[in-house]
């Protein structure tokens, strides 16, 4: 591909993509992000593929169809998930199996297949354009909507998008103080969780004495439960390289690293085949489009550890070292990468710099509330009907995200709480379901905004639990260097345990606290510093949980193993032997016309038999906090059947 | 190097550009307790025991004052019920692997920690560094280090090198501020089964 | 089966100590473990100290000390996932091959590792064998996956 020189060139370059591309030519974008290759999504390409040569439309003259593999929109639920372009009609839940119909009906017979199409669950009514589906309709897809509408590993279908326009603008028309200015005017706060003016942070570096400075992309991740960054790295990674040079171009940097988590394959291999795209272009590299503007870009991968989505011990691991945070201040702004002024932000972050540039400072400030502005990408997981990533502007509620994007909780069960944040954040409950989604609303109520996770969570979720999860993940996830967060994290994880486990005790609840107190204020880092958020979110809202399980060695959720019981009632018992035969520890008596009795000796607890005796039965109760019947005496076994 | 004025305990302290709150202090003979510190090797900021409360700058907090640089202005606090209440858990929670410690039953005794808060831990080290450091630093011969993370986090020496270096050697022992027991241990096992280098836990 | 030479390997990043972990990622997923005479061997041509490695190779969860089995189970227990059952779909699969997370079985046929999330949470329980990812795991369905790999 010949190399671009010039800004000029690239217009005419753009002009001449978007001269060969005819809108009204059909086009087949099939979503081949992680998830929905996951779920089959490489199959229906290939089936598509097929089809399109069976029914002759390779050689058509008159009928013509591209066939696209794109990145993620989201609508992770229902994937594999499938747009017709120009009609925008999407199809969802896609099989390779229904190939030959959507070639036949919508392509040729520019038909529509119904059973493909979104149906509301309440109303029944279809939805046949994307944007008409109430799971996009009511979000505001500024970063992510236009994942579906272009391949990642093809950098001419993001510029026919309008890509590689702010660089330009930013290099030739601005100088870097300028875009600085901009960025800061803009209030664009970073997305991977401490919510840190943008803007702020590049003066920062900009200002820092030296010659050499480094941009770092935090593509770590490491949030459970959060996945926006794998999409939009995954899906556009054009998008970020553009706002990542932009910024070096601000702070005076010529150096960049790409920090991806090897647990994202396809992102790494997405980004990598992008830089290479640039530099053959002239997009990245040497003298960027003739601006004099040098900057190169390295993809680093991670090796397995949540700290490493710690700037500093992100910075060390970089450095080929073990992820061990590192006090601040020095920040990294003032010294960084091998001392060096480094300014590191986030993938969504990066993102959102070529949105800025091309409109305006405005353009973000005008959404969002007063203090955050612009749009988030959540990954709305859990106990909610409509999983995946929604973008939606700062300031939505979270009601509104849950129920109206989100279609709220599957199988009619009641709403608990959210949980925002990840392994740093808190437990949100209902009664702040209104509250408008913002950094600094998320931070009242003892949760963060994080990378953006939002794991919905309903009547079947204990409390305690969560709590002992996180504590679970982050005392292995720790560094393990500084005392009060490695032997914090693990006193309160003990404890939590025995709560769980049928061992609490009065005082235990002031213990956590206590432990709390030092792990948050004297740790090194925010791991250590924000390690206690869930269990102390826990506790303030759900403190009747602890009660419960220390005092009456309840689980009122069901939840925690040791503290259940499973009893056979003997009025609803029909002794069909289904519990009997699936028992994996072989602890029910019984047999045909016998009763079935649990052997409450052997029974592990594994809840098998709670979930296979038939509804209609429901003979099997769960008892918690309760003692169990003795069992059922062998004389009253026989099952009398009514006639 | 410019110079600079805070106040620690209402005390005027000048101190220099590059100094830490610990350095500060000490010069103006303010003493704050210390366990990962040493003299002879680089700051570390391990074991926390050195917290102050830092009051300038926004809502107080609790800074580690061997590695936390002196700012114009700031006002320090090396004691205050926080400070000795993060203190006394600290303690604690080192007391749950090294109960018999001499050098942490003393400052168990200046802030009440009880050694038997919590359930003993099979480990006796408290990860203070104080070897590893000695050893990278000092000796140059790196022949034990850290292994893993979080709560398994442990040292370990490197047998071939600890085979050569360190029975004659073991000048690390007395650093240690729980009698230098783990390292004892964990020294004879590489010695004993240079073979089993560390293996994995989950 | 021909491995890629580890001098080969270490030849291709910059000779310091900062490509260290790109090196022994590179090595381990060649090899699929990190024996001691590979770290030897990085060791000396980056010029980093044993027990800087030694603390790499333990810290970082990508590496494995012992050979990994020729299929490698990831199980993911991240928040969606946990949330949705992960740990009774964890407790089938150890059950059926008879190891925990971070252990191989005798035969070297399957390894089994847990992953805090791998970005399919929509899907979960999610289950990535060999790269493949299964969604929607259900306990039940675990013994049919698990054939599939011989």
């Amino acid at each position: 591909m010949p190399r671009i020189h010039t800004p000029i060139e690239l217009e005419a370059f753009r002009k001449d993509i978007l001269s060969k591309r005819d809108p009204s030519k059909p086009c087949i974008a099939v979503c081949t992000g992680t998830g929905c290759l996951a779920l089959g999504a490489s199959k229906v390409v290939v089936a598509l593929r097929e089809e399109i040569k069976k029914q002759g439309l390779e050689s058509n003259v008159d009928i013509k169809v591209d066939l696209r593999e794109t990145g993620c929109p989201g609508f992770c639920e229902r994937g594999p998930v499938i747009v017709i372009y120009p009609e925008e009609i999407c199809y969802l839940q896609v099989q390779p199996g229904d190939a030959a119909e959507i070639i036949s009906q919508t392509i040729i017979g520019k038909k529509v297949i119904e059973r493909l199409l979104y149906v509301d669950p309440v109303s029944g009514e279809k939805s046949v354009r994307e944007s008409d589906i109430p799971f996009y309709k009511h979000q505001m897809r500024l970063l992510i909507g236009n994942n579906i509408r272009l391949d990642p590993k093809s950098i001419e279908d993001y510029l026919s998008l309008g890509g590689y326009t702010a660089l330009p603008k930013a290099l030739f028309q601005m100088n870097p103080e300028q875009v600085v200015a901009l960025v800061k005017d803009s209030k664009l706060r970073g997305r991977g969780g401490a919510g840190f003016p943008a803007g702020t942070k590049w003066e920062f570096a900009r200002n820092s004495p030296g010659d050499t400075k480094y941009v770092v992309v935090n593509a770590d991740e490491g949030d459970p439960g959060a996945f926006m960054d794998r999409a939009i790295l995954e899906g556009n990674p054009h998008a970020v390289l553009e706002g990542f040079a932009i910024g070096a171009y601000a702070i005076g940097a010529r150096e960049g690293y790409i920090y991806v988590r090897q647990e994202y394959p396809l992102a790494v291999e997405n980004v990598t085949i992008a830089i290479r795209q640039a530099e053959e272009y002239g997009l990245l590299g040497k003298n960027i489009l003739g601006s004099g503007f040098d900057f190169s870009v390295h993809v680093h991968r991670g090796a397995g550890a949540f700290v490493c989505g710690e700037e500093t011990a992100l910075l060390r691991s970089l450095e080929g070292k073990p992820g061990e945070p590192k006090a601040r201040p020095p920040y990294p702004a003032v010294k960084g990468l091998w001392d060096k002024p480094t300014n590191i932000n986030n993938v969504e972050t990066w993102a959102n710099v070529p949105l800025i540039v091309n409109n305006g400072a405005e353009f973000l400030t005008s959404i969002g509330t007063d203090k955050s502005k612009g749009t988030k990408i959540f990954s709305l997981v859990g106990k909610v009907k409509n999983t995946g990533l929604v973008e939606v502007p700062m300031g939505i509620t979270l009601r509104n995200i849950i129920y109206q994007v989100g279609g709220g909780i599957p199988g009619d069960k009641k709403f608990k709480a959210v949980q925002t944040g990840g392994p740093s954040g808190g437990c949100i409950p209902e009664q702040y379901l209104d509250m408008g989604v913002d950094f600094d609303e998320l931070a009242k109520v003892g949760a963060i905004m994080g990378s953006g996770g939002m794991i919905v969570m309903d009547e079947d979720t204990c409390m305690i639990d969560v709590a002992k999860y996180f504590l679970n993940f982050l005392t292995d996830e720790s560094c393990g260097k500084c005392t009060p967060c490695r032997e914090g994290i693990r006193q309160m994880l003990k404890i939590l345990t025995n709560i769980s486990e049928g061992r609490g005790k009065e005082g235990d609840i002031e213990l956590l606290e206590a432990l709390a107190e030092t792990t948050r204020d004297a740790s090194l880092c925010a791991l250590g510093g924000s390690a206690p958020n869930p269990v102390l979110s826990t506790i303030r809202y759900f403190r009747d949980e602890y009660e419960a399980h220390i005092q009456e060695k309840r689980c009122p959720a069901f939840v925690c193993k040791e503290l259940i019981h499973y009893y056979i009632d003997p009025e609803k018992c029909k002794a069909c032997m289904i519990c009997f035969r699936k028992c994996p520890a072989d602890a029910i008596e019984g047999g045909k016309n016998l009763i079935h009795v649990i052997d409450q000796e052997k029974c592990t607890n594994c809840g098998t038999c709670f979930e296979v005796c038939p509804s209609r039965f429901g003979a099997v109760r769960r008892l918690s906090g309760e003692p169990v019947p003795p069992p059922l005496a062998e004389e009253a076994r026989p099952l009398v059947r009514e006639n | 190097m410019s110079e600079i004025q805070l106040q620690i305990d209402g005390k005027v302290v000048k101190a220099t550009e590059a100094m830490t709150i610990l350095e500060a202090a000490r010069s103006a003979g303010i003493s704050i307790p210390t366990l990962c510190n040493s003299e002879k090797l680089e700051t570390y900021g391990a074991c926390r025991i050195c917290v102050v409360e830092m009051e300038s700058f926004g809502t107080p907090r609790l800074v580690a004052a061997c590695v936390f640089p002196v700012q114009k202005d700031m006002v320090v606090k090396t004691r205050s019920e926080r400070v000795d209440r993060t203190r006394k858990m600290l303690l604690e929670e080192m007391l749950a692997h090294a109960p018999d410690s001499v050098e942490l039953q003393k400052l168990a005794g200046e802030y009440g920690a009880d050694k038997d808060r919590f359930e003993k831990e099979a480990s006796f080290c408290i990860l203070c560094g104080l070897c590893v450091r000695y050893c990278a630093e000092v000796k140059k011969k790196d022949a034990l280090g850290f292994v893993d993370r979080g709560a398994k986090r442990e040292i370990a020496f490197i047998p071939e090198i600890a085979a050569q270096e360190c029975w004659n050697c073991k000048e690390c022992f007395p650093l240690c501020p729980t009698s230098a027991l783990q390292a004892a241990y964990v020294l004879t096992e590489a010695l004993a089964f240079p073979a089993e280098k560390h293996k994995q836990q989950r | 089966m021909e491995h890629v030479n580890i001098d080969t390997i270490i030849d291709k990043y910059p000779n310091d100590a900062s490509s260290l972990i790109q090196v022994l990622l590179e090595i381990q997923r060649e090899h699929r473990w990190l024996s001691n005479e590979a770290l030897d061997k990085v060791s000396k041509r980056l010029r980093v100290p044993l027990n800087r490695i030694q603390h790499i190779v333990t810290f970082y969860k990508a590496f494995s000390l012992i050979p990994k089995g020729r299929h490698e189970i990831h199980v993911c227990t991240g928040t969606a996932c946990h949330v949705r059952g992960a740990p009774r779909l964890l407790d089938s699969i150890q059950d059926l091959t008879g190891i925990r997370p971070g252990e191989t079985d005798m035969e070297l046929k399957f390894s089994l590792e847990t992953v805090g999330c791998v970005g399919c949470c929509a899907l979960g329980p999610v289950m990535v064998i060999d790269g493949e990812y299964h969604g929607k795991m259900a306990p039940a369905r675990s013994e049919a996956v698990l054939k599939n790999y011989v």
